[in-house]
């Protein structure tokens, strides 16, 4: 577990100092996180680093979680998807067992604060049990296309809060509440993107059976249409008739047929084009993912919607320029033409990929200012003291 | 040694976005709603982009230029956007009503090109400041130029700009130096600093070379 003084090492000069000084003006105050568990999403690795940073600045920090039965738990995911603009929403009556069973949560749960922070849609009805403190929705997605009567149900429970906060701009639906902007970041110290030595690189490599003996071009990402890791082959492809290079896809698949679909024609793809890896790799595989990232050339995020992906973020931090689609938080994370470039094509992609082939000096120096700017812009002490000036606001 | 009737007190802040779910998706709408949106977006979206912006960034001068660039590919607005500096307005409505004007007569001149898609519109957002005092004060003129040297950049931008334009607790550079220390000569050369199209970082390079010549002078 990393304490506050040591991203003294990591972050720009004076931001920890900074960080603490935000603090004083929240010593004290009781702060509960709620969310729907303590894996896989991105609030919760966030939490993971946060919380103990913030108990150790001396306040008084929480994390619970809600549960239920198995009715639940689809009703959630059906809900969550819905918020993110899926097709299909949860019914009426499934958001009604969702909402009874979130109320005995709440008699459960220790529910006192001064702040309460709600993540994401599964805990969100929670706030029908508030009696003291300030209340938070905090939401981790795009929610500009949700489902519209998805969305007038769920914001009964929405508008009961005193705020909400979204990741980017233009994230929000309509509500009746201040809502807030906060963009996520990454933990420099998290095995997805701590330091490892250049053995453990080849290591781990090898063990992906990823050779390094040529130009290694990466994109990590679910194995989804959204993420187009069919484009970013045909990009490859045109790369690959003037470059001799390499290309790994590695990411998570789910067990929709969609996806398995995309995976089984990536994987006749690579079967036939011995330079094209595949990886499947379960979601906690940050060792992987970081080894893989260091040992890319250039990294590619060619998202056709990308919600905040922080895979940007977490390649120009290990120094890799960043060939990312022109969507949500990508846009706001890669600098055009300083750590890397936007495209909006296959070939826009191929194009800026043999751009940085042909001018290979181009590559560190975009490296190095992608770590600056995350340094600047993208690191969790950025996000504490956004987090702590929140607090302030709301507790003024 | 002068020693000011009053300390300074340095200050930092963060800036907590807050979007105004008002959004524009081509340049008629951005007018619209320019003329509409609260004094405090118009400030957030020109004199706050001197927060956001840094070294690494593209200068385009305030957001409104930035998104006729980069979402509407409008080169001519942009660069007529880009080229106003909002501190050479008295108060945040005559910028607005320039702002205003320039879309207007560019709309005059020009076809509005396609709407945009929702995530590439201009959502418009406002700012609360939230200051940090830093622990740092200074009575004296060498004591301000050690605090000046080293406090977070953001300091910088509350003491120099957002003092300027809306009231804070903490004290503008200039006031400080001509109601706490009597250096009214020294206060008027940090308020012809001009932040605009610059970076904060630059900024203090400038301050902090006419407080050594101040001292050089043997005027602290």
């Amino acid at each position: 577990m990393s304490r506050i003084d040591d991203y003294r090492r990591v972050a720009g000069p004076g931001a920890v100092d900074f960080v603490l000084r935000l603090a004083e003006q929240v010593q004290g105050r009781r702060v509960l996180h709620v969310t729907g568990g303590r894996l896989g999403s991105g609030a919760a690795e966030t939490l993971r680093a946060t919380v103990p940073i913030l108990a150790e600045l001396g306040i008084d920090t929480r994390w619970e979680t809600t549960g239920g039965d198995a009715g639940y738990y689809a009703t959630a995911r059906a809900l969550q998807a819905a918020l993110e603009g899926a097709e299909r929403g949860p019914s009426e009556e499934g958001l009604a067992r969702w909402a009874d069973m979130n109320r005995l949560n709440g008699k459960k749960l220790d529910l006192g604060a001064d702040l309460i922070s709600v993540h994401d849609s599964q805990p969100a009805s929670l706030v029908s049990a508030r009696n003291d403190g300030r209340w938070v929705w905090r939401c981790h997605v795009d929610c500009s296309g949700a489902r519209a009567d998805t969305w007038t149900s769920f914001r009964q429970f929405a508008d009961q809060f005193d705020a909400a906060v979204f990741p980017l701009t233009g994230f929000e639906s309509r509500l009746d509440i201040p809502m807030f902007v906060v963009p996520p970041s990454i933990d420099p110290f998290a095995e997805r993107n701590r330091d490892l030595t250049p053995r453990e690189i080849t290591e781990i490599l090898g063990g992906l059976g990823v050779a390094r003996d040529k130009p290694l071009l990466v994109q990590i990402g679910p194995f989804a249409r959204a993420h187009d890791p069919l484009g970013v082959v045909d990009a490859y492809r045109l790369v690959k008739q003037h470059h001799d290079v390499r290309l790994a896809l590695a990411g998570t698949a789910d067990d929709g047929p969609e996806q398995l679909e995309l995976l089984t024609r990536l994987r006749e793809i690579a079967r036939d084009d011995p330079d094209v890896v595949v990886l499947e790799l379960p979601a906690e595989a940050h060792r992987q993912i970081n080894a893989l990232q260091r040992a890319a050339t250039i990294v590619l995020q060619k998202s056709l919607r990308a919600w905040f992906d922080l895979g940007p973020a977490e390649a120009m931090w290990k120094g890799k320029p960043v060939v990312g689609g022109y969507t949500g938080g990508l846009a706001q994370q890669i600098i055009p033409n300083v750590t890397g470039y936007t495209v909006h094509s296959i070939e826009g992609a191929a194009f800026r990929i043999r751009h940085l082939l042909n001018n290979p000096e181009l590559i560190p120096r975009m490296g190095a200012a992608g770590r600056e700017h995350v340094r600047r812009s993208f690191l969790i002490t950025r996000q504490l003291a956004d987090e702590l000036a929140l607090a302030i606001h709301l507790l003024r | 040694m002068r020693t000011a009737a009053h300390p300074l007190r340095f200050a930092g802040c963060v800036e907590l976005r807050q979007t105004l779910d008002v959004h524009a998706h081509d340049e008629r709408e951005l007018m619209s709603r320019i003329a509409e949106v609260p004094a405090d977006s118009v400030y957030f979206h020109t004199f706050g982009y001197f927060l956001r912006h840094h070294p690494l960034t593209t200068a385009y001068g305030n957001d409104f230029a930035r998104w006729a660039a980069l979402e509407i590919g409008d080169r001519a607005l942009a660069e007529r956007l880009a080229v106003v500096d909002p501190f050479a307005f008295p108060r945040l409505d005559a910028l607005r009503d320039h702002l205003v004007a320039i879309l207007g007569d560019h709309l005059q001149r020009h076809a509005v090109g396609g709407r945009l898609e929702f995530d590439r519109a201009f959502h418009f957002q406002r700012s609360h400041i939230v200051e940090v005092p830093l622990g740092l004060g200074a009575a004296t003129l060498a004591e301000f130029r050690a605090g000046l040297a080293r406090v977070d950049e953001s300091a910088i931008y509350l003491h120099t700009v957002e003092t300027r334009v809306r009231a804070r607790r903490a004290e503008a550079f200039p006031t400080w130096l001509r109601d706490g220390l009597g250096m009214p000569e020294l206060a008027e050369r940090f308020e012809r600093v001009d932040p605009y199209l610059t970076t904060l970082e630059r900024v203090r390079g400038r301050l902090l070379g006419f407080v050594d010549e101040a001292l050089e002078d043997g005027r602290g």
